[in-house]
């Protein structure tokens, strides 16, 4: 069984009294510790793909299930405790809250689990040590590098080891050399840690890093 | 707890905008701390004294005496166990600021009317036995370090020229609305200072029976009726209810001027939590989208904005509770004027609620925030 179904997915959206569809019937399968890219023109509907599997949206119709559990069945209140453990979120412009240091960003997720401040502290540690950013973990985003402030948002998504990382555009703000860096980094969370990834990118050098590349067009998904 | 950091940055983030309204709400809860005991004291002072005792006054205002005769002839009413009286003295101690009621009164009468005041014997006994010596309360001796034995110097200005009291005796009111910053010295000293130009202001008529009040103060002003110095004759309690109201309706002034001040800080509150909100619109999207609740994050913005108001309340009202604690020098204005903890705690709830109150719009938009738009705002 497919870690991610995506079964006769259709999204439309509504603008006033238009309708505007985005897919109609999509069908997709991710086999655990893929790496996939996803290409496309601007509003063909990627990012709406990504947050329709973090369960950040809801189709207009279709299932979508990852790992057995049915995301498109679930309520807001489940979706998010469900997202906490099991995706792992890099934006484009990183997003990360300017008055909190690297450290205290990378921790933000574990504040929704159990854990202890100790063993939080490990995680953290242990994230930040992916990424090659030990060494900042003092600095406040306004302190870092783009490419380091990517690598920071990088190891929050990967800090509460969670099922799937899902990136949207990662080096969209990033020059080549740190864009080289980001790609080289989620590669290796993929063969290390055998993460599973699914990647939008509009650079087709970037996508070419993944296991493959799909295009979506015009609503429809092709590998 | 794990959550208090985040809490903490947010208030940060702006630094002077949190410390004006931390500001804001202090100043608001300085006032309504301070008012409100000023309602508390005068209504207290409106509760005070006895229904058994009644004031005999001059019909005409209290500023004007009644003649020494009357001493006798009040006595000889029919219900009436005893009577005593006094007059207003009205010196300065050192500064005018240092104001504080001083009464002359008839010695051997007036303290076995006023069982409130709690003497020790020997003091009791030195302060009769001696025309200069002079009763403080206990109030008054800590306002201004007084010591037993100690000369004082008033400085008369309705009657005029320096007069030497000694202090021998002090009292502790069995009740803080009875006072505990009044002076009390003999009538007979006043009487030979003034060359006995002086009669009494007021007398005090200690009833037998409490319940034939009504009756006792209608042969009492009938007597007086058709003399020259009609009297004026009501339960000491109602005389100083009426002495209260000469302040004007200060309840309704004060809590008007609470519940405006209360919606304007309110304004003020909210309006610093919605700006909040409003710059951190893409940051909650990315907190819901790492999964964060929505319930999570509208407690975090509430009791962020709680903090705000809980600190400057708690500043406000202490603050007040340290200005006007006991022995504050309103207490001399008003009797019994202080800041009680029952008001610190009405002030820190009231706080707390200003805290909600303004809280909850922003606490709504964040839980409610729709995270997809959210995060395209961002990009």
């Amino acid at each position: 069984m497919a870690l991610v179904e995506i079964q006769d997915l259709t999204k439309v959206f509504h603008r006033d009294s238009q309708e505007i569809p985005v897919f109609d019937g999509v069908n997709l399968e991710i086999e655990q510790g893929e790496f996939l890219s996803l290409m496309g023109p601007s509003g063909s509907g990627k990012s709406t793909l990504l947050h329709l599997l973090a369960g950040l949206d809801k189709p207009t119709a279709g299932r979508i299930t990852v790992g057995g559990a049915e995301v498109t069945g679930m309520k807001r209140r489940q979706l998010a405790a469900w997202r906490a453990q099991h995706i792992g979120f890099v934006f484009q412009f990183y997003n990360l809250l300017p008055v909190l240091t690297a450290f205290q960003n990378v921790e933000l997720p574990l504040l929704l689990t159990r854990l202890s401040s100790r063993e939080r502290r490990e995680h953290v540690d242990t994230a930040l040590g992916v990424v090659g950013l030990t060494d900042r973990s003092d600095h406040y985003p306004r302190q870092l590098s783009g490419g380091q402030e990517q690598r920071v948002g990088i190891a929050r998504a990967i800090v509460s080891d969670p099922t799937m990382i899902l990136a949207d555009e990662p080096t969209g703000d990033l020059d080549a050399k740190s864009a080289d860096e980001i790609l080289a980094l989620l590669k290796r969370l993929n063969e290390e840690f055998n993460k599973t990834i699914l990647m939008v990118t509009h650079d087709a050098h970037a996508a070419e890093r993944a296991h493959e590349v799909m295009h979506l067009d015009k609503g429809v998904l092709s590998r | 707890m794990k959550f208090m950091r985040l809490i903490w940055v947010n208030l940060l983030r702006n630094k002077r905008r949190t410390i004006l309204t931390v500001l804001s709400v202090m100043v608001a809860l300085f006032l309504f701390t301070t008012l409100r005991s000023v309602v508390t004291a005068l209504d207290a002072v409106s509760e005070v004294g006895s229904e058994a005792r009644l004031i005999t006054r001059s019909a005409t205002g209290i500023t004007f005496p009644l003649p020494q005769s009357y001493f006798e002839r009040l006595k000889a009413q029919e219900g009436v166990q005893a009577v005593s009286w006094a007059n207003w003295f009205g010196g300065i101690y050192v500064d005018q600021s240092n104001f504080f009621a001083q009464f002359a009164i008839d010695q051997d009468t007036y303290l076995d009317m006023y069982p409130e005041m709690a003497i020790p014997d020997d003091q009791k006994q030195a302060f009769l036995g001696e025309r200069t010596a002079v009763l403080v309360g206990s109030g008054l001796m800590q306002r201004f370090g007084w010591t037993l034995g100690q000369n004082v110097t008033l400085q008369g200005t309705i009657f005029p020229g320096d007069w030497e009291f000694t202090v021998r005796a002090v009292y502790v009111p069995d009740d803080p609305s009875f006072g505990d910053e009044m002076f009390f010295f003999h009538y007979d000293y006043l009487y030979e200072g003034t060359n006995g130009n002086i009669i009494p202001g007021w007398f005090v008529v200690q009833l037998e029976d409490p319940t034939a009040a009504p009756t006792v103060i209608d042969r009492i002003d009938r007597q007086f009726e058709n003399s020259s110095n009609p009297t004026q004759t009501e339960t000491e309690k109602a005389f100083n209810a009426g002495f209260v109201t000469m302040w004007g309706n200060i309840g309704f002034l004060v809590k008007a001027i609470g519940t405006a001040v209360f919606f304007a800080i309110l304004l003020v509150t909210a309006n610093t939590m919605m700006m909040a909100g409003r710059e951190r619109i893409g940051e909650n999207a990315v907190l819901k989208t790492l999964g964060f609740q929505d319930g999570l994050l509208f407690r975090l913005v509430l009791v962020e904005s709680v903090l705000i108001t809980l600190v400057g309340g708690a500043l406000g009202t202490f603050g007040s509770r340290l200005m006007f604690g006991p022995g504050n020098a309103v207490n001399s204005i008003i009797q019994g004027f202080r800041v009680q903890w029952s008001t610190v705690i009405l002030a820190l709830v009231i706080a707390i609620l200003l805290g909600v109150v303004s809280g909850m719009v922003p606490a709504w938009q964040a839980m409610k925030l729709p995270v997809i738009q959210a995060l395209r705002r961002v990009a």
